[in-house]
């Protein structure tokens, strides 16, 4: 799954990295960094992160598809 | 204690089942100043979003004290310093970082994604307790004990001593609703008070009990005194513990409730949720928009002039964001009224914003999604026996006190993996 | 045709070429489809690779966390174009409506956007830019090349200049325990984009967490072996500075050079165009049939005085590659004007270091919240009496305020209180940029004056 953060959204709430700390993790207090390229095993966690974003910065191709396939 | 009559109505109790009409009212004077001396009360989605992020708005206890607020909180009344929820940076951020350090990332990455499994084990020990029953009290056998079992075993708070505290909690969380604060009398003060300081007295024992014994949860984080955010004293240990054994139970038996009940109410959504656990996803965020556990901030002051929409609030006075009303902004939100799992751009002031962003969310947001999928599929023919349910009489904390449910059958637990 | 017989048409069956293939280019066609654009579609790009994301390159790639390979950018819908990867725009008629292609080819267009970005400044002396380990960072294909270095590990990283680019490789070598050294012209990193003030936390932090930091200083050549591998770095104070990896970190230019002669405003500082993402010609008449977006544009902002600005900004990408698609295929009373505030963020050394407006306008900075010593503050910049920009270390919940402060113009020096202003907030001092005629790099933000017609080939790295 192809992953993007809008960075000038994100203010560091870090509900993805607790969500899906393999994609997603914390580098110091607010800054994020994550890998944009995410494993389909992480499908429902990247989902959960996605939904729970508090300024819905992150977008992610295919996931809906997957949602519907799986 | 007379309080103007919008206000009055909306924390009014015989207005819990169903205050979203009177938000709509409140939005239609987006800053309302009912009476001198009163909070400018500010219920527009941007409006509330703004004085969220915006630095000229306190959220220190003293400053409200000194707003003329009927303060229980304040550093004299309990003994115990105020928590960071009730502070300002520097401090907010110093001790919310600390208490970051044995929660989250950057220093807990995993501590709550490796408790799913745990989490999942409680909500089907719960279910299966309900037994052959054909009626269930939602939130007295389910919705409450869940919450309330993780944060026990987040912190390391003995699950066995929950009738011992919650004698504690329930008056310290009444004081949070603004009717009874107005109309609080000497001796509910006094009780308050008292809860307080037993609260923080138990909970001492514990911490004391941690620094000597280690175990991996976070007392014994809060306890060691010192971690990769920095150390807190003492008290703000105490403080710190008793605020988040409150709010991490008292927000999500509301969210989990408020949410059965909107299934309930909507039982295409719930049909779906049970062919599709991923839902509980989607439906969990409108919830947080829908029905939010919180429906009101009632605990600001500015510390500036303050121009929205045209009037001035003056430096010192208590403003309220209506959190749930903002929610209902058709400026917005199209069809506000509308419970939509599969609403698009869904940014909703459910757990605030801006630095006092909920702490839990991500331990809320889980355990109501666990919960809602498990009841969705393991109760038969669900349905309300009394709607609406009665409600706690708290006008921020908002729930129903009791969510009796009819059911055909209790489906038998198998292992779900979503 | 009458004007919206003939957007109709152009909705219909126009074609449309986007040279550039990268984040405005993407963004460009997604929202040409979304806005209902039926016609042929054509995406250029001169890289082989669908488009990418690049911020990573320089975060998540160079502290191991992800591939220099897979940082495409995830698709918001399908676009249905035809796709020219790998081969560069070498030309433009503006008079036949044709693009020519590196391969000869020619590609006729009813509505062109160019969104051809910038590349990274080479380093100057061109043997030296040769030698084996010496590096620039903004494509994927240099990315997997440092990558691969990184990998081995060098001895000792050498970063020339410390711009937010420079700043980020030295974090990164920090994290995986490498040795680095950077060199900076100025008195500090940073400090080109937001002054001295600023600087001085940037320059703590490279220090406090081991990085060489080496200011003020130029450097004067880069030193091969016999094989023709980089071995060290010479500066400009006498130092000798033996290095395996030099990475060249001295800001971008503009892909503006394919252009030439075609008689479009474009020149080294970028294309001009009108809030509507319309072009210039050189004449400084505007064209209705070529827009531009992205890093490549520059365009007039009200909020700044109506000064041409040029933004390296991802976000400014996004939000103009959209005003231009709606525009391209809209008639002149539903176009609408590219107003966004620029903003811009970069993470480095555990710190998230965000602005909002121009910085680089501003003669003074307050410290509104926190404090310089901790590392944790807001700054806000004022200009002419107003507040013009803000930047936060680790405060980023609180810019949205003051973009909205900087929206409405409001007052400057900040007089109000806030929560945690502490005494050193309380008086404006010099932002301290440099002098506009010391050139230093990568401030992000840059006015390029008011002539849409701007062609000078003289170089002047920053502030121009």
């Amino acid at each position: 799954m192809r992953l993007v953060v809008d960075l000038n959204k994100c203010q560091g709430y870090a509900q993805c990295a607790f969500l899906a700390p393999d994609v997603f993790t914390m580098h110091g207090e607010e800054s994020l960094v994550y890998n944009p390229r995410a494993g389909t095993e992480q499908r429902e966690k990247v989902a959960r992160a996605v939904a729970a974003c508090p300024v819905q910065a992150i977008t992610v191709e295919g996931l809906r598809e997957a949602s519907d396939a799986g | 204690m007379t309080q103007a009559p919008l206000l009055r109505r909306i924390t009014d109790h015989s207005s819990r089942a169903d205050p979203y009409p009177l938000y709509e009212e409140l939005r239609r004077t987006p800053v309302l100043h009912e009476e001198e001396g009163g909070p400018y009360v500010v219920s527009s989605y941007y409006d509330i979003l703004g004085l969220l992020h915006d630095p000229r708005v306190s959220s220190d206890a003293a400053n409200l004290a000194a707003a003329g607020d009927d303060e229980l909180s304040g550093p004299e009344a309990t003994g115990l310093p105020p928590s960071f929820l009730r502070l300002d940076p520097p401090e907010h951020d110093r001790l919310r970082r600390i208490a970051n350090s044995s929660f989250g990332p950057p220093h807990r990455p995993r501590r709550i994604d490796s408790m799913r499994g745990e989490l999942a084990g409680i909500v089907t020990g719960l279910v299966d307790g309900f037994g052959d029953a054909r009626q269930i009290d939602l939130v007295d056998q389910f919705a409450y004990p869940f919450p309330v079992t993780v944060i026990c075993r987040l912190l390391g708070v003995p699950r066995e001593d929950e009738p011992r505290f919650r004698g504690w909690v329930d008056p310290v969380v009444a004081a949070l609703d603004p009717d009874t604060r107005q109309g609080g009398d000497a001796g509910f003060r006094r009780t308050v008070q008292e809860a307080r300081m037993q609260l923080g007295m138990y909970l001492a024992g514990l911490v004391e009990q941690r620094a000597r014994e280690p175990r991996d949860d976070m007392l014994s984080d809060l306890a060691a005194g010192h971690g990769p955010g920095g150390s807190m004293s003492t008290m703000e240990v105490l403080s710190t513990a008793v605020l988040l054994l409150i709010a991490g139970h008292e927000t999500t038996v509301n969210l989990i409730a408020n949410g059965m009940l909107t299934l309930l109410r909507h039982p295409e959504c719930l049909h779906r949720l049970r062919e599709d656990p991923g839902l509980s996803v989607r439906v969990v965020e409108e919830l947080l928009r829908y029905e939010p556990p919180v429906q009101l901030v009632p605990q600001r002051t500015c510390i500036a002039d303050i121009e929205l929409r045209g009037v001035t609030i003056p430096r010192e006075s208590r403003i309220w964001l209506v959190l749930a009303a903002g929610n209902r902004d058709p400026e917005r939100f199209r069809d506000p009224d509308r419970f939509d799992p599969d609403r698009e751009d869904l940014e909703h002031l459910g757990f605030g914003s801006g630095i006092h962003i909920c702490f839990g969310a991500p331990l809320a947001r889980l355990e109501a999604q666990l919960a809602l999928a498990e009841l969705a599929r393991r109760l038969d023919g669900p349905r309300l026996v009394e709607d609406p349910p009665p409600y706690r009489s708290n006008a921020v904390l908002r729930g129903p006190r009791h969510l009796h449910v009819a059911v055909d059958a209790v489906r038998p637990s198998e292992a779900v993996y979503f | 045709m009458p004007g919206e017989e003939f957007h109709e048409w152009l909705r219909r069956e126009g074609r449309i070429v986007i040279v550039g293939a990268s984040l405005a280019g993407l963004t460009a066609a997604e929202s040409l489809r979304a806005g209902g654009f039926a016609g042929s579609l054509t995406l250029i790009g001169d890289e082989p690779h669908e488009p990418y994301d690049r911020p990573p390159l320089s975060k998540a790639v160079l502290l191991g966390r992800a591939s220099p390979e897979h940082t495409e950018l995830p698709r918001r819908r399908e676009i249905d174009a035809a796709w020219r990867l790998g081969v560069a725009a070498t030309g433009l008629d503006m008079a036949a409506k044709r693009v020519r292609l590196a391969d000869g080819e020619e590609v006729p267009y009813d509505r062109l956007l160019i969104a051809t970005g910038v590349r990274a400044r080479p380093w100057p002396k061109e043997e030296e830019a040769r030698l084996d380990g010496v590096f620039v960072l903004r494509t994927r294909d240099d990315a997997v090349r440092l990558h691969r270095r990184m990998a081995a590990p060098p001895r000792r990283v050498f970063v020339v200049g410390a711009g937010f680019t420079g700043s980020e490789i030295a974090s990164a070598c920090r994290d995986r325990g490498i040795a680095v050294t950077v060199a900076e012209r100025a008195d500090g990193p940073l400090v080109g984009a937001l002054g001295g003030v600023v600087g001085a936390v940037a320059a703590e932090l490279h220090r406090d967490n081991g990085v060489d930091l080496r200011t003020g200083v130029m450097v004067t050549g880069l030193e091969g072996d016999t094989t023709g591998r980089v071995r060290a770095a010479h500066l400009s104070d006498g130092g000798v500075v033996e290095t395996d990896v030099v990475v060249v970190s001295l800001g971008a230019t503009r892909n503006t050079d394919w252009l030439a002669g075609s008689g479009l405003g474009a020149g080294p500082r970028g294309i001009a165009c009108d809030a509507g993402c319309r072009a210039f010609d050189f004449r400084g008449i505007v064209t209705d049939d070529v827009f531009v977006a992205g890093d490549v544009a520059r365009s007039p902002h009200p909020l700044f005085g109506y000064q041409f600005l040029s933004l390296e900004h991802w976000g400014n990408a996004v939000a103009q590659a959209e005003v231009a698609a709606h525009n391209m295929i809209s008639a002149s009373a539903d176009r609408r004007p590219h107003l966004w505030v620029p903003a811009f963020w970069s993470s480095q050394f555990g710190v998230n270091i965000k602005s909002v407006g121009v910085p680089t306008m501003g003669e003074e900075i307050m410290i509104t919240q926190g404090s310089l010593a901790e590392r944790r503050f807001v700054g806000v910049y004022g200009h002419r009496g107003r507040v013009i920009a803000a930047v936060s270390f680790d405060n980023t919940r609180w810019l949205e305020f003051y973009q909205r402060q900087i929206e409405t113009g409001a007052p400057f020096p900040v007089e109000y209180r806030t929560v945690d202003r502490r005494p050193e907030g309380r008086k404006p001092v010099p932002a301290d940029f440099p002098d506009p005629s010391l050139p230093t790099h990568g401030p992000t933000v840059t006015l390029s004056g008011y002539s849409p017609a701007d062609r000078r080939l003289v170089f002047t790295p920053a502030r121009h």
